[in-house]
Formats: C-alpha cells, structure tokens, sequence
C-alpha cells in the first residue's frame, strides 16, 4: 500500500474518539506554565483581579488548551489516533523525524478550573513527498476540536512534516548505481570514504583533486600521501539534472562542484537541497552515501 | 484608550532561550519529545541543540500580544508558522503589528526572528476589553 493510499484510508475514518484530557483544568498546571512562559496577566493567577475582569473569574490561558490533552511521559497513542497511525505509516516508509511547522488555533472560549475537555482527531491531508531543508518528507494535517461535554470550546489544524534525516537515505543496494572506476591511484579516496573520511591527495605541499598518478612538478621520486579534509566548503558551480533518468536518483538532484575550504573542489550531489534556492556560495558539508559495503559515494548537503 | 488602529507596532518582546527556558516550557506545556530537554538526542536526530517546541511557540505569541493588549482582551485565535528553529543559547525577539480593526476586534501579525532567522511568524485575533 503506497503512502497516499495509507493516508485515504486513515482519512476516511473520521474522527477519532473522545479523549480525556488526564487532569481538569486547575491552577498547578496554570502556574507552571504561565512561570515557564513569563506570561504576567493577572487573569490566569490572581483570582480578585480576576473576579472584577471582564472575565469574571480566573480562566486558563486560552494557549493553554493543547496542553491539557498532551499524553505526558509515558503515553502511548490511542488505536484510532489518526496523526498516530499516520506517523507509523511514514516510520515504516523511512521518513523517522518530525517537526512541528503549523498550528492554527480558534478559542470559542476561555476555559474555567474544574472543566475537564476531551479531544477527537482527524486526518486532513498528506501530502508529499517534498524537498525541505531538512531532509525529504511528507506534511501531515490533522485536525483537532475540544469539548467540554457536546460543546465545541476549541480547535486546531495542526501540521507537521514527518522526514528523513540527512545521512538516514536508505541505502539503494538493489537499485543499480553508475560505478565509479577504482584504480590503485585513487583507492585510498575510496578507502575513505568508506570509513566516513574525505581523503584529498598530497604532494608535498600541494592538494590535488581527482587524485592521479604523477606530482605536479615531474618529480618522478616524488610520493603522494593524503590529508582528511574537514568536509566543509561551498557551492563553486553546479547543475540541475532533470532529464535523463539516472541509475539509482530520483529527479530532479543537484549535482555541486563544492570548493573546500582546504582550497581543491569536489564534485559530488547535494542531497538535502532544493533546486530553487541552490545558488553559489551556499555552505555545504561532506556526506557519505553508503551503497554497499564495497562503494561509499561522496555528496554534500546544505550545512547547519 | 490605547492606540489600536491599524499599522500600530507593539513594543517589541525579547526572550532568551536559556536551555532552563526551553526544558521549562516543555515540561509546561507537557511536550517530553526528547529533542525539546536532552541534547544528545537532539544532535543525534540532526539537530545542533535542544529547542523550542511549538506548544511553547503558542504561548510566546499569545503572550506578546495579551502584554500589549491587557488583561481585559479576549484571544479568539493563535495562527502560526514556524521557519527555523530556535536553539538553547539563542535569543528570539517578537515583533508585531496591527493588520486590520472592526470595532473591537483587532488582527495582530505577529514575527519572532532569532539568530538564525524568521522562527515563527502568525496572526492573533483578539477582541479587545475596556481600559
């Protein structure tokens, strides 16, 4: 079952449950959290000010309510939670991470100490996959109301991106990659690589990127050995490619000719980016695409 | 009467996001993802530190706005947007103004930019109580 087809069928049952929130509302959770805000308005504390507010009482702090129906330490989701079994669906798929990127909250009304709300839950929309800063990965709404008994006292669309971690690409064993040539003057890059080392050639002095057999001067004695280069560089040039399929990528990637700051350039995809705000000169760092335990390919992405 | 027609900037708010401040508020708002209080998970699943959760993102813009607007103003809805993060050690500052006026009813937009960037960005409606 693809992701889309995952989602349709989450979608399709509507809304969740009821579920109770573990604690009415009650002044020792309003104290931590206003404390923990810095949030100073006498109407959630002090009960006089609050008596002769426009509020006529103490109320929690509408931003609160989300709160209330937090799972705690050591919660586990209901069955029928659809942001739950959405987020079992993308862990399984690879996408493992998640991050917060939307919540739109509505307050029909304050609420009161001694109200106990209840949460249902339902699945908006998925929608992926997509290129984000931060990795690969899908956007998943849900939607959430509040009641205290049938009244509806809040809502709240909520959306977080569900995504793959940079260096977490799987690993494309069966998929058939170009392979490079590996000659006796350019295995230790490989070697490298395989240990998570970039490895730039040395003579003497003198870096050089691609490695080849002959120094630079014509000293036909001469040795090369290697320095570890630290990873970090920027985009000196680079290409979209949309078109041919390529062995082994989705389109479109980057490819960067990436210029370290040990000072030779390297070529290689910049995994993480978008091809829209690629531009020359963006920080990049090394990272190490593992195919098999033969071939590690060297690649960028955008750095953090 | 305070000035609440449209274009009025609200007093900027600045919050240092000490690591106390970024556990604290997670812990308040009942937030116990790992990356929000122990570093190492937080490195360990990409990131460069502990940081804000978006409960805490909430409260941070309802409070901006209720400082400016008073005690005696009804928060109707909280819309936001998160960019960047914002890590432990940084410092976030909120700025805001008002986008659009009926009667009592105010829409404030509301951005919170850190070191690295535009971290939230929203609108708050509220309806404003008597002085």
């Amino acid at each position: 079952m693809s992701i889309q087809e995952a989602a349709e069928r989450i979608a399709a049952r509507g809304e969740s449950a009821p579920r109770a929130a573990r604690d009415a509302v009650n002044q020792a959770m309003v104290n931590n959290w206003v404390e923990a805000i810095g949030d100073r308005n006498p109407v959630y504390v002090d009960e006089e000010f609050a008596t002769k507010s426009v509020h006529k009482g103490l109320v929690a702090p509408p931003a609160m309510v989300q709160v209330w129906t937090m799972g705690g330490l050591h919660w586990t989701r209901a069955s029928d939670d659809p942001l739950g079994a959405m987020m079992e669906v993308l862990d399984e798929a690879g996408f493992t991470s998640v991050v917060a990127t939307n919540s739109e909250q509505n307050y029909f009304r304050y609420l009161r100490h001694g109200e106990r709300i209840e949460a249902t839950a339902k699945l908006e929309s998925v929608v992926g996959p997509k290129r984000t800063a931060l990795g690969e990965g899908w956007f998943v709404t849900t939607k959430t109301t509040w009641y205290v008994g049938d009244e509806a006292v809040a809502d709240m669309v909520f959306r977080v991106l569900k995504f793959r971690p940079p260096g977490a690409e799987p690993a494309k064993a069966a998929a058939p990659v170009l392979r490079p040539v590996i000659s006796k003057d350019t295995e230790f890059f490989w070697a490298g690589l395989r240990e998570g080392e970039l490895r730039i050639q040395r003579w003497g002095e003198t870096l050089r990127h691609p490695p080849g057999p002959m120094p630079p001067d014509g000293d036909f004695d001469a040795k090369p050995d290697y320095v570890v280069a630290s990873g970090r560089g920027a985009v000196y040039s680079y290409v979209v490619h949309h078109h041919p399929k390529v062995p082994g990528k989705d389109l479109p990637f980057v490819v960067a000719l990436v210029e370290l700051e040990e000072g030779v350039r390297v070529m290689g995809e910049l995994l993480d980016a978008d091809p829209e705000t690629v531009h020359i000169g963006l920080p990049v760092e090394a990272a190490f695409v593992k195919i098999d335990e033969e071939l590690t390919l060297p690649a960028w992405r955008v750095a953090r | 009467m305070k000035d609440c027609s449209v274009g009025t900037e609200l007093p900027p708010l600045t919050i240092e996001a000490t690591p106390t401040f970024v556990v604290s508020t997670a812990l308040a708002t009942r937030d116990f993802q790992d990356v929000h209080h122990d570093r190492d998970a937080a490195v360990q699943r990409g990131s460069k530190d502990i940081f804000l959760n978006i409960l805490t993102d909430t409260g941070l813009v309802q409070r901006f706005v209720t400082d400016w607007a008073g005690p005696e103003a009804f928060v109707r809805s909280i819309k936001i947007r998160l960019g960047v993060p914002c890590y432990a050690y940084d410092t976030l500052t909120l700025t805001g103004r008002v986008t659009e006026r009926d009667g009592d009813d105010v829409v404030v937009s509301v951005s919170g930019v850190d070191s690295l960037g535009e971290h939230v960005v929203g609108t708050v409606a509220l309806k404003l109580g008597g002085e």
